[in-house]
């Protein structure tokens, strides 16, 4: 298949998307003319080719970036707003908390919110905890909001375009990393399911359940293990919520064993839920207790060691799935 | 004041008594102890808004906050369902899903209302912005307090309308109070209509109980905004009569300061105004404000004889058909 850049997938889906669509409009702190302007970033070059009625650079505005998508969004348009880094969310978030995730249920099911935000994720740049932060969690706990937090090109695409187009709002989480990570990228309209999560590798001994980035640290963990002959089953869950809980439950159920691996700290992180599930769920199923792999609780570090401590690695999944055999 | 035709000063009144007798009612219930759940944020002694209201177009949009039945019953929702809803019952116009606090009336064009303080503003750009987006010729008003014109995600809002001229109206209903807190005590500067100054934007401050003046103020501010120049910001100054809500004592309130307001109580002026200036007799108004009881009487008949709604329908509403299912 033909291979993209991360950036240049979600780039692909949006160009998509406004092609498709004329109720799709771009907004966001350098959407069209951009501080990190590079052929690699996912929105550039859309200011030429739409034009600034559909693509709209906004002041440094978070609560107005967030209130302008979810306000057109109730009128019907499909806004895709972007939030430039994940700690300024919380700048943004009673609009997407208190208000686009409401909304519906407060109207009694009348009003409908068909907003797309997408926020720049990721640890690893050494930019500090004002700029990573990844916050999944705290959206994925408001009822009425969709996440998805894609780990490859072709799912940054996939996710995008069918969060564009869902009749709900959907927090899309993008790992900026995954920017500059080249990989297959199906062409035209490739939407990917919300709520299916992909079992990107097959194992019997330990379910490794994981999402964004950490999907390669699984990965790459699974391929140190296999060498001890631990068969690792990894599973990229794409979508928060909804939740793929079939997938989770009947993968567990085949390897008796779960680890959780994320790049967000541990306490209250998702990985807690997704254990919670899994011990309410699937207890009689499990030979070991449910671990997770997570960061530490405290802000993302700036200084590079104490970054890359920070987040977990390899060997980190490695000696968590040891502990669980 | 000879440039509102007659008719429309008449329903202007009307108006005005329904929401008086609505909200009247509602103190009323609280007071007797009746089954009123939650809060009730009333607008008595403000109800000049509803002349602001009924300057609007009716497919105009409006985003209203905590203080909205004014707004609601001015731009026509139907009273019993509105009573329904803020008795908490299944055929309240949001199936008692919002109570008073956050209606939503899609059939008046009132497309939500928010309680969060100050964020009805954000959310009003965005349907401004969907109005210019489609080169409609219809505006969006949004209603906010002086409390609200403290929050940032006002100043943001207004901010970004003006840098891309939507055609959006700001409506501050300054009642004097957020609150506990009195205005001069929250809000810096001589008006809050300076503040629109500052951001490039036609502003006005109008008398809030005279409701000739902000009838008048609302068709010249709202018509420049249809006419694409951008965002208006009209102020209203009024007095909030009541507390904050209506278990609010207002131990904090001088009562010579309710006193001197009270005189200049904007329906009592209001009839003087018309029946001196033979709009209307005495008589017609004592049938205005039977009818409007009426109102009253058939809405609360309605909402205490609907039912509550089923406890397991709190679980609908969150997602469109496809949002995820329970565990």
């Amino acid at each position: 298949m033909r291979e993209l850049y991360g950036g240049q997938a979600v780039n692909e889906a949006l160009t998509l998307a406004l092609d498709l669509d004329e109720r799709v409009f771009l907004a966001g702190e350098g959407v069209g003319v951009s501080i990190h302007d590079n052929p690699m970033g996912p929105t550039y070059g859309l200011l030429d080719r739409f034009g600034p009625r559909r693509v709209r650079d906004t002041p440094v505005s978070e609560a107005a970036i967030a209130g302008l998508g979810a306000g057109a969004a109730s009128l019907g348009l499909l806004p895709v707003v972007e939030i430039m880094f994940f700690p300024f969310m919380t700048l943004a978030s009673d609009m997407l908390v208190n208000h686009a995730a409401k909304f519906r249920y407060l109207s009694g099911g009348r009003t409908a919110v068909p907003l797309t935000v997408r926020v720049k994720a990721g640890i690893g740049f050494q930019a500090g905890c004002h700029h990573s932060h990844n916050l999944e969690a705290w959206f994925a706990h408001a009822p009425g909001l969709k996440v998805v937090f894609a780990s490859n090109p072709a799912d940054l695409k996939g996710l995008l375009l069918t969060a564009i187009f869902d009749p709900d709002p959907v927090v899309v989480v993008e790992d900026l990393t995954l920017y500059r990570m080249r990989g297959a990228c199906p062409e035209g309209d490739s939407r990917v399911p919300l709520g299916k999560a992909a079992t990107v590798r097959e194992g019997s001994d330990v379910t490794a359940v994981t999402y964004g980035s950490a999907v390669h640290t699984a990965m790459r963990a699974a391929e140190v293990l296999e060498e001890d002959g631990v068969s690792v089953e990894v599973l990229d869950l794409r979508s928060l919520v909804p939740l793929d809980l079939d997938a989770i439950l009947s993968s567990v159920a085949r390897t008796g064993r779960m680890v959780v691996i994320h790049d967000a700290n541990r306490f209250c992180g998702f990985g807690a839920e997704v254990a919670a599930i899994v011990a309410e769920e699937a207890f009689a199923d499990l030979k070991a207790p449910v671990r997770r792999v997570a960061a530490p609780d405290t802000p993302v570090p700036f200084a590079p060691p104490q970054e890359q401590f920070y987040r977990p690695g390899v060997e980190d999944v490695v000696a968590t799935v040891r502990r669980s055999l | 004041m000879g440039s509102i035709p007659n008719q429309q000063r008449l329903d202007i009144l009307r108006s005005m008594l329904l929401v008086r007798s609505f909200e009247d009612r509602l103190t009323k219930l609280v007071r007797e102890g009746a089954r009123v759940p939650g809060m009730q944020i009333l607008a008595t002694g403000q109800e000049a808004v509803v002349a602001a209201m009924l300057a609007l177009h009716s497919d105009d949009v409006l985003v209203s906050n905590h203080r909205s039945h004014a707004h609601l019953l001015a731009r026509g929702a139907d009273p019993r369902e509105l009573m329904a809803e803020i008795l908490g019952k299944a055929t309240g116009v949001n199936k008692g899903k919002s109570g008073t606090l956050h209606l939503a009336v899609p059939e008046v064009n009132a497309l939500m209302t928010s309680t969060v303080v100050g964020a009805g503003p954000p959310l009003a750009l965005g349907a401004a912005f969907a109005q210019q987006y489609r080169e409609e010729r219809n505006i969006t008003a949004v209603a906010f307090g002086d409390g609200a014109a403290a929050e940032g995600s006002v100043h943001e809002a207004m901010n970004l309308a003006c840098v891309w001229k939507l055609p959006l109206l700001f409506l501050c209903e300054n009642n004097h109070w957020a609150g506990a807190q009195r205005l001069q005590t929250h809000c810096a500067g001589a008006s809050i209509a300076s503040r629109g100054h500052a951001y490039g934007m036609s502003a006005e401050t109008v008398d809030g109980n005279d409701a000739d003046a902000v009838y008048e103020a609302t068709v010249r501010l709202a018509e420049q905004v249809r006419s694409g120049k951008g965002p208006s910001l009209l102020e209203l100054v009024t007095y909030r009569m009541h507390g904050h809500s209506e278990s609010d004592t207002q131990v904090y309130v001088d009562s010579k300061e309710l006193d001197a307001w009270a005189k200049r109580d904007p329906i009592d002026l209001y009839v003087s105004r018309l029946v001196a200036a033979g709009v209307c007799s005495n008589s017609e108004v004592k049938t205005m404000q039977h009818e409007a009881e009426a109102v009253v009487d058939s809405a609360v008949a309605f909402a205490e004889q609907s039912p509550e709604p089923q406890p397991e329908e709190a679980l609908t509403d969150v997602w469109s058909a496809n949002g995820p299912r329970g565990v």
